[in-house]
């Protein structure tokens, strides 16, 4: 009694193998389609800014006029956004992860807080701007300075820092903290040593992708009453600022009135994507650095 | 100490006599009192009461799920990392009693060090592992950490091996060499007590061998309790035997009289192979 049959296996197998050569090229296109769309927009924002690029562009003032106009006030605005960004992110979000995952107990009122969070990740961060509008601009008095800015964003993208953190806390495998409890090192010189180094690489993967998606934000920028106007270069944490997303969504409004304006948020695209580039270059050279350690 | 031994060596015929001085001399290092846990709604140990002597070794055998994993992670009290446990009763330890809310486990792990299953170095060099509890506890000169790391890979019988590569990778060490490396751990924070919990089935018979032959080595000092699945093993390196069935202490006594003559029908099926 065999419950095989050795002829009908034979005879599916063509179509098995069919089957699945057929499915190779269907998540070949979903990758290229994708991939597709991206280089059609990075061809066109590169035809359309890179001539616009000249040292003049980067370093200079603002100016009405598209061949004096400058980005340099918002490159040094997105600059310092990030400074206050990274750091309230990282203390705050880290300083969440491990009360979350290694100090509290699990319960209800956890499974509680860890849903909220969660949720916030998908907040608008439109609604993030109205909050950082009433809290910080008008109610701590920052006014639309880099600090209240920074804070906001840092507010949009704390769920994500902190939920990523907490995944790679959760990842350390539980043989190491048993092995430094077990030589009687206490939770925190357990944290310290152990779970935070063998962590860190992919904290600080999910903290750069957040931070990118922060510095790209627009509309709490809107929200929070941020110009795009012919202000001084912000020098420090409460002075007022524009940054690069504020910068291409005036030059694109306006493009209507100045048709070259458009080729100016073009540029000003290039730049931001530049400084993303390098942002995430720092974050993969860190993350290496810190595997070979270990 | 010196007398202890000599104790070991002495021919079949004092035996006898020196047996009585034996348990004399041994004093206990820790002794149970009604110890009960539960995980949750499920208790896993039922009034264990056990005396263990210093300076032996002491085999815990028993089918799986009997509870002697649990028992000797309840002897340095790291059964408490695990949310739902609840304990009952006392564990005299030297005289106090370290499941009082007083006795702190990190103190108590200082002086009981643990072995586990599967060799567990951290991802640090060698090195860094073997200073890993001294560091904790303190210690930074590197004069001292030096001859702290040295003395314990000797004592564990892995020097020799691993002596021209101490900055490199622990992960790059084979897996009995791994766990030989992680009792040379246990012993730079000069333990009293080390507990092992079947140091030896993730390894090869010859990795085994060694590791058997320095559990002999180290009885001189310390104070081993070792939970093994290997009844063979059990009978070859320890002292006396405890068998535990279903969360309860069902024998225990001196290895030769347990595995030869056993008083309890049950102890007499397991060690036969009759279950398990």
């Amino acid at each position: 009694m065999q419950y095989i049959d050795r002829l009908q296996v034979r005879k599916r197998i063509n179509f098995r193998l069919r089957l699945n050569s057929i499915l190779k090229y269907v998540f070949l296109g979903a990758t290229l389609s994708g991939l597709v769309v991206l280089a059609i927009l990075l061809i066109r924002t590169v035809s359309q800014g890179f001539a616009w690029i000249d040292w003049n562009f980067i370093t200079g003032h603002l100016s009405m006029d598209p061949e004096k106009a400058g980005i340099m006030g918002a490159i040094l605005g997105t600059f310092w956004l990030m400074l206050v960004v990274i750091f309230f992110t990282l203390i705050l979000g880290m300083g969440a992860a491990i009360y979350l995952e290694l100090y509290a107990k699990k319960g209800r009122v956890h499974s509680l807080i860890q849903t909220n969070i969660a949720n916030l990740a998908g907040v608008p961060s439109i609604v993030y701007g109205i909050l950082g509008l009433t809290v910080f601009v008008r109610l701590m008095d920052f006014g639309s300075t880099v600090l209240a800015g920074g804070l906001t964003l840092s507010l949009l993208i704390l769920p994500i820092v902190i939920v990523s953190s907490q995944e790679a806390l959760r990842a350390v495998p539980q043989t190491l903290g048993e092995a430094s409890y077990g030589l009687g090192a206490s939770k925190w010189q357990t944290i310290r040593n152990i779970d935070l180094p063998t962590a860190l690489p992919s904290i600080l993967t999910g903290s750069i992708l957040a931070l990118s998606r922060a510095i790209g934000e627009t509309a709490p920028l809107v929200v929070l009453g941020i110009p795009a106007l012919l202000i001084p270069f912000p020098g420090g944490f409460m002075d007022r600022f524009t940054a690069l997303p504020m910068q291409i969504y005036y030059w694109t409004l306006d493009a209507a009135l100045v048709e070259e304006y458009a080729n100016l948020a073009a540029a000003s695209i290039i730049i931001l994507l530049l400084m993303l580039f390098i942002l995430n270059s720092i974050a993969i050279y860190i993350r290496n650095k810190f595997q070979h350690r270990f | 100490m010196a007398v202890q031994t000599q104790l070991y060596a002495v021919p079949e015929i004092e035996k006898k006599e020196s047996k009585e001085q034996n348990e004399l001399e041994n004093e206990k290092i820790f002794e149970t009192k009604s110890l009960n846990l539960w995980y949750g709604e499920t208790q896993a140990l039922k009034n264990i009461e056990l005396e263990i002597p210093e300076k032996s070794i002491t085999a815990i055998i028993g089918p799986s799920g009997c509870g002697k994993s649990t028992f000797i992670k309840t002897l340095n009290r790291m059964v408490e990392l695990i949310p739902s446990v609840q304990t009952k009763g006392d564990i005299h330890y030297k005289g106090s009693n370290i499941l009082s809310n007083d006795y702190s486990a990190e103190a108590l792990r200082t002086d009981v060090g643990m072995v586990f299953q599967k060799p567990n170095p951290f991802p640090k060099s060698i090195y860094d592992n073997v200073a890993y509890g001294p560091r904790i506890h303190g210690i930074k000169k590197k004069r001292i950490l030096d001859e702290i790391v040295e003395k314990s890979l000797r004592d564990a019988f892995i020097w020799d091996e691993v002596k021209e590569r101490l900055k490199d990778n622990a992960f790059g060490l084979s897996g009995g060499q791994q766990q030989r490396l992680c009792i040379a751990r246990c012993l730079a924070i000069e333990p009293e007590v080390i507990l092992m919990d079947e140091p030896t089935s993730a390894l090869d018979p010859i990795s085994t061998t060694k590791v058997e032959e320095l559990i002999q080595s180290l009885k001189k000092q310390y104070s081993i309790v070792i939970v093994t699945h290997n009844m063979q093993q059990a009978a070859r390196i320890s002292d006396q035997t405890a068998f535990f069935l279903n969360g309860e202490v069902v024998e225990f006594g001196k290895t030769e009289e347990l595995f030869t003559e056993p008083e309890d029908s049950r102890t007499m099926d397991y060690i036969n192979g009759r279950f398990g």
